[in-house]
C-alpha cells in the first residue's frame, strides 16, 4: 500500500490501445499493486479444492501439475456442456465496443485487457482453438491461440481484476455478461488451485466457523455484546441479541464484515436496536454464529464452493425450526440468494412463507426462497408507520446512495433503499443517473479483490463511483455515501479517502437506528459512532 | 496481429471471393457449378448449420436464472416495478425480448466515455453516443429491406408486399441523381443506407482506439463481404444491367429445385450471387450467428422471479458441506463457556485445535 501512487499520478490514464500492436502479441505483465497473492495450500486443502500449493505469480514457476492443459481442456468442454450462457458467450460477440468504456477497471486504468471484451477474448481465444473447426484450421487468423503457460497467466491476472459487476452486461446487445465469463474462468483456475489467498482464505474460514472471518461461536458472541454496550453508551437502552435460539420465527443472517470493522460494525449496531425496538411489537428473531456469513467467497471460486457455504443458511433454518430467513445488507450475498439459493440448496419447504410479524405484509416475491431483504423489511415498516423516526438526527450528514452492483444488476432492489434512506434523513441527493440504479458503478474491490496487496487497481475500479461521489459532494456539499453492501462499507472508506475525502461512508441501517426513537432513551446528541447531532454543537457542516 | 493485417487478410479474401466466380464464368464458363451447385451447397450449409448450432447450444442447459435486472424489482405493492428491463414473468420477458431484437434497445443505452484531468484531479463523464445503434439499426433494416425486395426474382407473380415495399423505398425516384435522364432506374433508399451504414461501421472500427484494438479479421470480413455484395448489386442495377428475364428464370428455379443455367447472364451477377453463397455459407460458422444467439441469450430471456419461483438446474448434484454437527464438535466447549445453546452435552469429542 506503502507505494500506492498518489492520485496526481494515478489519474494519468491513457484509453487508447497501442497502434500497432495487437493484444495477443503483447504478453501478460503481472504488475505490484493489480495482483492479489496467490491461494495458500492450507486454505484450499481445508475444502479439499485440487492441486492446493503455496505459489507466487510474479515467480516464473507456478508448480502447475504436468497435465494441466488437459486439465482446463476438460474443465472448459465440461463447463460448456452444462452452461449454455458460456457457450452462447464465447459464439455471438460481435465486438462492437459497447462495453469497452463500460468497464469501471478499463476506465481507472487504461489497461487494453480490462475491457470487458477483451477479457473475454482472453479465453474465447482458446476456445476457438479448442473447440472449434474454424479455430483449429486457422489459428490466429481466426482469433484462436493456443494455451500456453503465459495465456494461463494472462487468464488468472485479468479474471481477478473484474468484480463480476455486470455493468457490460447490461450494455451488451446480446446479454452477454463478463461476469459469467469470469464465474466459470475463475473455476477453470481453481481446478488448477490458482485462486487468490483473499478468496480462498475467508472460503477456508467459512467452512469451518461460518463466516469468511474465522469469528468463533464465542467470540462472535462477544463481539455483538461488545455493540450492546456502545449502544448502550449512546441510547441508554440495553438491547439482548439473542444466538442459535430454536424456535425463534425468524433467522438473521448477515455478512460477517459488518460484525468486525467500522464502519459496518455501525450497521450492525443498527439492526440490533431495530430489533430491539420491534421486539415489543412482536419481532421474535434470532441471530446464528454457525450461519453467520450472509456473503459467499465460495462464489468467487467456483458454482461448486459457493453452493457448500450457502447450504449452511437452509440448514440452520431447519434445525433451528424458524419460519424465515431475513437476511441482512450485502451485494453479492443478495445475487446468490436471489439467482442461486433455491436452485443450488431449495426447496425450502420446512420453511413458511414470509410475513412480516409487524405489519402482515406477505412477502410475495420470496415465497419460495423464503428469505427476505432487510431493506424490504424496513421499507415496509416504514409504510406501515410502525416505526418512530426523527430524521433530523441525521440533519448533520448530506447523503447520496450507492447502488451496489449484485442487487442493482442481479436483482433490482433500487428504491426500497431510496425510500428508507429519505424516510430517516432530511439531505438527500443523488449522483447522476449514468451511475446509479441498474448503471451504478462497482466500488471497485467486489468479488474478492478487497485486499491490500491490490490497492492500485482498488484505486483505480473505484475511480468512477469516486467521481460521481465527489460531483454530488462539489455541488451539494454531500458529506456520506450510503449503501446496503458489507464489501462497500469495508472498502469505500479507503476510496474515499484516496479520491474524495470529504464523503464518508454508512450503512442504511445505521442511519435508520440514528433516526430511531427507542423507548426509554436518553436524550441523543451523538450518532453511534459519537459524532455530535446538529444542533448539539455549533458545527454546521457543509 | 494489428489491425493493418487484419484488415489486408479480410480485403484479400474478399477479393479472392470475387475472383473466383469471375474466372470460373468469365474464363472456364461454370455456370452450372457457380449458378446451381454452390448456391445450393451454400443454402444447405446455411440451414443445417444454424439447425445444427442452434441445437447445439440449446443441448447445454440453463442451470440458473441469471437476468440482468436493469430496473427496480417486482416487490412490494407500493413501488412500481419495471416491467420490461426487471420482468417477473413471460409477458415482460416477451417485450423485453421484442425490443432487444427489435429496437436494440440495450445498445440503445451505450454512452461514450468522456476522460480528462483537470487541476491535476481525474474527470469520468459519459456522452450522448447513438451513433452505433442508429447505424446498427439502419444496417439491419436495410438489409431486411432488401432481402424482402428480392423476392421479386423470386416468386412469380410478384407478392403485393414487394411493391409496397419498392414504392416505399424507391420514393427518392425522382431528381435525386442526375443520371436520372439516362434512362437509370429509380435509386433505392435502402441500397444508399446500407452502404453508407457499413461504411461507418467499418470506419468507426478503425476510428475508435478500443474497437481498432479488439477487431479481428472475423469482425472485417463480413463486413467487407456485404459491402462487396451492396457495390455489386448496385453496379447490377444501375450500371451493368444484366438481363433480368433469365436471372429471374434462374433464381425460381432454383426455388422450385427444378434449376435450369441461363445462357445469357453477365458474370457480375455471378459474382454478386457467389458472394451471397459466401456470406450464407459462412454464416454459421461466425459471429453472425449472433441474430439467432440473441434468443437464446439468458441474461435476457429470463425473468427475474427466482425468489417466487424455484428454478431447476438439471445438474444439480448434492455436495457435502460443513454440518452444523461437525461445527459444534469442533466449538462445543467454548460455546458452553459463552451461553451459547448447544445440541450435545459438554465433554463429546475434545476440543481440537481452535487455532486459525
Amino acid at each position: 500500500m506503502a507505494d500506492t501512487p498518489k492520485p496526481e499520478e494515478l489519474s494519468k490514464i491513457d484509453h487508447r490501445p497501442p497502434l500497432m500492436k495487437g493484444w495477443m502479441d503483447t504478453p501478460v505483465d503481472i504488475k505490484q499493486g493489480i495482483y492479489c497473492y496467490g491461494a495458500k495450500a492450507k486454505n484450499l486443502a481445508a475444502v479439499d479444492m485440487p492441486n492446493a500449493r503455496d505459489w507466487n505469480p510474479v515467480e516464473e514457476d507456478w508448480k502447475l501439475p504436468e497435465n494441466w492443459q488437459e486439465i482446463v481442456h476438460e474443465g472448459f468442454k465440461d463447463r460448456l456442456g452444462k452452461f449454455r450462457s458460456l457457450k452462447l458467450f464465447m459464439d455471438i460477440c460481435v465486438r462492437c465496443g459497447a462495453c469497452a468504456d463500460k468497464c469501471h477497471f478499463f476506465i481507472g486504468s487504461g489497461d487494453p485487457k480490462n475491457m470487458p471484451v477483451l477479457r473475454a477474448e482472453l479465453l474465447r481465444s482458446v476456445y476457438r482453438k479448442e473447440f472449434t473447426v474454424g479455430g483449429k484450421l486457422f489459428g490466429k487468423v481466426a482469433g484462436a491461440r493456443d494455451l500456453t503457460e503465459d495465456v494461463l497467466k494472462e487468464w488468472w491476472y485479468y479474471l481477478y481484476q473484474c468484480t463480476e459487476c455486470r455493468r457490460c452486461s447490461l450494455f451488451c446487445p446480446y446479454g452477454i455478461d463478463t461476469a459469467e465469463v469470469t464465474i466459470l474462468g475463475r473455476e477453470l483456475t481453481n481446478l488448477l488451485g490458482l485462486n487468490t489467498d483473499w478468496i480462498s482464505a475467508p472460503v477456508a474460514n467459512c467452512n469451518r466457523t461460518g463466516n469468511h472471518l474465522g469469528i468463533q461461536p464465542h467470540a462472535f458472541k462477544d463481539m455483538l455484546d461488545f455493540f450492546a454496550d456502545e449502544i448502550e453508551d449512546v441510547t441508554g437502552v440495553r438491547v439482548e441479541p439473542s444466538f442459535n435460539r430454536k424456535g425463534a420465527e425468524i433467522l438473521f443472517i448477515t455478512p460477517s464484515g459488518d460484525v468486525f470493522a467500522d464502519p459496518g460494525t455501525y450497521t450492525c449496531m443498527g439492526y440490533m436496536m431495530l430489533f430491539h425496538y420491534l421486539e415489543s411489537l412482536g419481532l421474535d428473531i434470532t441471530w446464528s454464529t454457525y450461519a453467520s456469513e450472509g456473503g459467499n467467497f465460495g462464489y468467487f471460486t467456483s458454482h461448486e464452493m459457493a453452493k457448500r457455504l450457502n447450504a449452511k443458511m437452509y440448514a440452520e433454518a431447519k434445525r433451528l425450526g424458524v419460519k424465515w430467513i431475513l437476511g441482512g445488507e450485502c451485494g453479492h450475498m443478495w445475487r446468490v440468494l436471489n439467482q442461486y439459493m433455491d436452485t443450488w440448496n431449495g426447496p425450502a419447504a420446512f420453511l413458511e412463507e414470509p410475513v412480516s410479524p409487524i405489519t402482515g405484509t406477505r412477502f410475495e416475491n420470496a415465497k419460495s426462497t423464503k428469505m427476505v431483504h432487510i431493506i424490504e423489511f424496513t421499507a415496509d415498516l416504514i409504510k406501515n408507520n410502525k416505526l418512530k423516526l426523527d430524521p433530523s438526527r441525521n440533519d448533520h450528514l448530506k447523503v447520496t446512495f450507492h447502488d451496489s452492483c449484485n442487487p442493482a444488476r442481479g436483482m433490482g432492489i433500487l428504491e426500497e433503499p431510496r425510500y428508507v434512506v429519505k424516510s430517516v434523513c432530511n439531505n438527500f441527493y443523488e449522483m447522476p443517473p449514468e451511475t446509479i440504479k441498474e448503471q451504478t458503478f462497482c466500488c471497485g474491490s467486489g468479488a474478492g479483490l478487497n485486499a491490500g496487496e491490490n490497492m492500485e487497481l482498488r484505486m483505480r475500479g473505484g475511480l468512477p463511483r469516486a467521481n460521481a461521489a465527489r460531483y454530488v459532494h462539489d455541488k451539494y456539499g454531500v458529506n456520506m455515501m450510503a449503501c446496503i453492501c458489507a464489501i462497500d462499507r469495508a472498502v469505500f472508506p479507503t476510496l474515499m479517502e484516496y479520491w474524495v475525502p470529504e464523503v464518508d461512508i454508512t450503512g442504511v441501517h445505521e442511519m435508520v437506528s440514528n433516526a430511531l426513537v427507542l423507548e426509554g432513551e436518553n436524550e441523543r446528541t451523538t450518532d453511534l459512532r459519537g459524532e455530535p447531532l446538529a444542533g448539539t454543537e455549533d458545527d454546521e457542516n457543509v | 496481429m494489428n489491425f493493418i493485417v487484419s484488415i489486408l487478410l479480410s480485403g484479400f479474401a474478399v477479393t479472392v471471393v470475387v475472383l473466383i466466380p469471375l474466372i470460373g464464368v468469365g474464363v472456364l464458363n461454370l455456370r452450372i457449378l457457380f449458378g446451381i451447385v454452390i448456391p445450393y451447397a451454400a443454402m444447405a450449409t446455411f440451414f443445417v448449420g444454424i439447425v445444427v448450432r442452434v441445437i447445439d447450444w440449446a443441448r447445454s442447459p440453463v442451470p440458473f436464472r441469471i437476468p440482468t435486472t436493469g430496473g427496480q424489482q417486482w416487490t412490494l405493492p407500493w413501488i412500481k416495478p419495471s416491467h420490461i428491463d426487471n420482468p417477473k414473468g413471460t409477458l415482460g420477458v416477451t417485450v423485453r425480448m421484442i425490443f432487444e431484437v427489435l429496437l436494440f434497445r440495450s445498445l440503445f443505452r451505450n454512452t461514450s466515455l468522456e476522460y480528462r484531468r483537470t487541476d491535476g484531479g481525474p474527470k469520468v463523464d459519459y456522452e450522448w453516443e447513438k451513433w452505433l445503434w442508429l447505424a446498427a439499426l439502419v444496417f439491419h433494416y436495410s438489409f431486411l429491406v432488401i432481402l424482402l425486395r428480392h423476392f421479386r426474382f423470386f416468386m412469380d407473380p410478384i407478392p403485393g408486399f414487394v411493391h409496397i415495399l419498392e414504392s416505399l423505398d424507391g420514393f427518392m425516384q425522382m431528381g435525386v441523381l442526375p443520371i436520372n435522364g439516362l434512362n437509370v432506374p429509380g435509386v433505392f433508399l435502402s441500397d444508399m443506407l446500407l452502404m453508407v451504414a457499413l461504411t461507418y461501421l467499418f470506419l468507426r472500427r478503425i476510428y475508435i482506439p478500443q474497437t481498432r484494438y479488439i477487431s479481428l479479421p472475423a469482425d472485417y470480413f463480413p463486413l467487407f463481404l456485404i459491402l462487396a455484395l451492396g457495390f455489386t448489386g448496385i453496379l447490377m442495377r444501375y450500371f451493368l444491367r444484366v438481363d433480368i428475364t433469365q436471372v429471374k428464370a434462374l433464381a425460381i428455379g432454383l426455388f422450385k429445385f427444378s434449376p435450369k443455367v441461363q445462357g445469357g447472364i453477365g458474370v457480375i451477377f455471378y459474382i454478386h450471387l457467389f458472394i451471397v453463397s459466401v456470406l450464407i455459407a459462412y454464416f454459421p460458422f461466425s459471429k453472425l450467428m449472433h441474430f439467432a444467439g440473441i434468443f437464446l441469450s439468458p441474461t435476457r430471456n429470463l425473468s427475474n422471479n427466482s425468489r417466487m419461483k424455484r428454478h431447476i438446474n438439471p445438474w444439480n448434484y448434492p455436495v457435502k458441506y460443513h454440518t452444523y454437527e461437525e461445527y459444534e464438535d469442533d466449538f462445543r466447549d467454548h460455546m458452553i463457556e459463552a451461553g451459547l445453546p448447544v445440541e450435545k452435552g459438554a465433554g463429546s469429542p475434545a476440543e481440537t485445535e481452535n487455532k486459525e
